[in-house]
């Protein structure tokens, strides 16, 4: 384990919070989108951005740089508020979400925004296309690492699982996948829609080395970050312990918020929680 | 005689000396698209997916985007539509450099049957924003079509078939040809026969045996449909007023169609048909058997002709 400064830590929840913000923002403005899934995957986002991965701004077609792709593209409003605080765009391009002449699609098409590595919102391509990476880190004898987020309904693809296998075949010990375990799909529970229990199992059993997180802990995701970067030899799985709809307390765990923006009254109610929480962390 | 497939798998390798940067991908045919030679030559730049289509199509678009130029081979009917969804969002909607080179398209893979027997492959990819279509013709041809496709940038789409083939060109020949540039191989003044791939040899049988009853016929090999060469298609029907496709492909959706599209839409006052299949899913057999029961050789051009001219 190592050991933070804890002004990291505490920047990233507090970055974390700007980014819900955005999201909720964007949504409300473009009135369409996907609050829950974008909200719990924001924390691991913004602790690769602003914590973890080598990349730049300024150039972003580096060739060194570390990747992260989106496979579960619907929840793209966390990765573009995290790309614009980072500088790839301006903030106040965020506003145009699902505009008309926008770059900002309703999901993420790589050869319109800077910093978008794959064009993804047909679930299940991210894993494949995450390998594609890898491979070709490995034939070029390049360091970079690559990261790839998947819906845990989105392991429903049977892609995913092509992938998996492929993954582990050619050992990308390049590669850390995660999986947003958040339990909810469209159509319910993720255990009554089409059971995924034993992930860990799943994954273990196609060649995967797992862990499993608290997707919102800062602290036990850069500690999961570091140890799956050194690891050899297999893929890597972070399964993230989630919360569909996580920092609006009325969105959490709450189904009814996949793909349903605020109206402007949970608008309000959203904001002024996410603001009292970031008076909190800053005070 | 020679086969397209060879002469895919042997450019594949030549290309891979001047490009360090090309690598292939197949699934589990490597024997019979031929990518083995390169994977012989290359193993570390060859990468075998496996009985997994799907994979391989969104694999083969991460290595495009680290500056790969990936070459991703099965038979036709497993490269388009069983990954038409791959194809769709990672290669065409994002541009990726990625060349899906199939074998094994049209009828005349012969008694695997009708679930191997492509046939809507060319609409498939035609239909899609960004893609460019090719049918090359013969083993030369194929060489230098795989050439313009490691050379060009973009998603590209290519299909040969199954079976060995006359060698139509000479080498010197092929040189000059350029992507979406049809290719007349013989003038004619009666008629325009446009043929893609696999219907260009037997549609230069056809020509002489009319040229023999007094028809002249122009010949064009369209080895690239999309972009297809309206300028082209608009100069036979003006000079010679009658056009027939010919096609190892539906008649829907492919050359014909796209040849079609292009005559109305320049109100053009010319006769024109379409051969592919009409259609229908075909059957096992021997491929000149089918090819004669679903009215796609030589025979068949011969008489569909004479029909369209009235003569």
């Amino acid at each position: 384990m190592e050991h933070y400064d804890r002004k990291i830590i505490d920047r990233l929840d507090l970055m974390a919070v700007t980014i819900r913000k955005h999201v909720i923002e964007m949504l409300y403005r473009a009135k369409s989108g996907h609050p829950g899934g974008s909200l719990s995957a924001v924390d691991m986002i913004v602790a690769l951005y602003f914590a973890h991965m080598n990349h730049n701004s300024k150039n972003p077609n580096d060739p060194d740089r570390d990747r992260f792709i989106l496979s579960k593209g619907h929840a793209v409003p966390a990765l573009y508020a995290v790309l614009a605080e980072s500088g790839y765009f301006s903030v106040d391009e965020l506003k145009n979400l699902r505009e008309i002449n926008s770059m900002l699609q309703g999901h993420p098409v790589c050869s319109y925004v800077p910093g978008i590595e794959a064009s993804t919102g047909s679930l299940g391509h991210g894993l494949s296309f995450a390998n594609g990476v890898a491979l070709a880190g490995k034939l070029d004898e390049n360091e970079y690492n690559v990261y790839v987020m998947m819906g845990d309904g989105e392991t429903n693809e049977g892609q995913v699982w092509e992938a998996a296998a492929a993954a582990s075949h050619y050992k990308l010990d390049n590669l850390t996948a995660f999986i947003d375990r958040n339990f909810l799909q469209i159509d319910g529970n993720t255990e009554e829609v089409m059971r995924l229990e034993s992930a860990r199992d799943r994954w273990s059993s196609f060649g995967w080395h797992v862990t499993e997180i608290d997707g919102h802990n800062m602290k036990q995701i850069l500690d999961a970050l570091n140890e799956t970067d050194n690891h050899k030899r297999h893929p890597s799985l972070i399964i993230l312990n989630t919360v569909k709809g996580k920092g609006v307390s009325f969105m959490e765990n709450n189904v009814d918020f996949h793909g349903v923006p605020p109206n402007e009254m949970e608008y309000n109610m959203a904001m002024e929680e996410l603001n009292s929480l970031q008076k909190k962390l800053e005070g | 005689m020679a086969n397209p497939r060879n002469a895919y798998g042997e450019t594949l390798v030549k290309l891979g000396e001047k490009y360090p940067n090309l690598v292939v991908l197949d699934a589990d045919l490597s024997k019979s698209t031929k990518t083995i030679m390169f994977a012989k030559k290359y193993p570390e730049r060859f990468f075998e997916m496996g009985i997994a289509e799907a994979n391989m199509i969104s694999t083969a678009a991460g290595l495009a985007s680290c500056g790969k130029i990936p070459f991703a081979s099965t038979f036709a009917v497993f490269a388009t539509g069983r990954v038409y969804d791959q194809i769709r969002i990672d290669l065409a909607y994002s541009q990726a450099n990625v060349k899906i080179f199939a074998t094994h398209g049209g009828i005349s893979v012969g008694k695997d049957g009708a679930s191997h027997q492509m046939i809507e492959d060319i609409a498939l990819m035609r239909v899609l924003p960004n893609m460019t279509v090719l049918a090359p013709s013969d083993a030369t041809q194929t060489g230098k079509i795989v050439e313009l496709m490691a050379t060009n940038k973009g998603p590209m789409y290519a299909r040969i078939g199954r079976a060995n083939a006359p060698i139509i060109y000479d080498k010197d020949y092929v040189e000059s040809i350029e992507l979406g540039k049809g290719m007349i191989v013989e003038d004619g003044s009666d008629v325009t026969i446009i043929a893609c791939g696999t219907m260009v040899d037997p549609a230069i049988d056809a020509r002489k045996t009319l040229l023999k009853q007094g028809i002249n016929a122009q010949l064009i090999d369209m080895h690239t449909i999309k972009p297809l060469d309206e300028k082209l298609v608009i100069k036979c029907a003006k000079e010679t007023g009658a056009i027939i496709t010919a096609e190892e492909h539906s008649i829907i959706g492919g050359l014909g169609g796209a040849i079609a599209e292009t005559l109305a839409e320049n109100s053009l006052p010319v006769k024109f048909r379409r051969m592919g299949i009409k259609d229908r899913f075909c059957e096992s057999g021997e491929p000149k058997d089918l090819l004669e029961k679903y009215g796609l050789n030589e025979k068949h051009i011969v008489k569909n002709v004479k029909d369209l001219i009235g003569r």
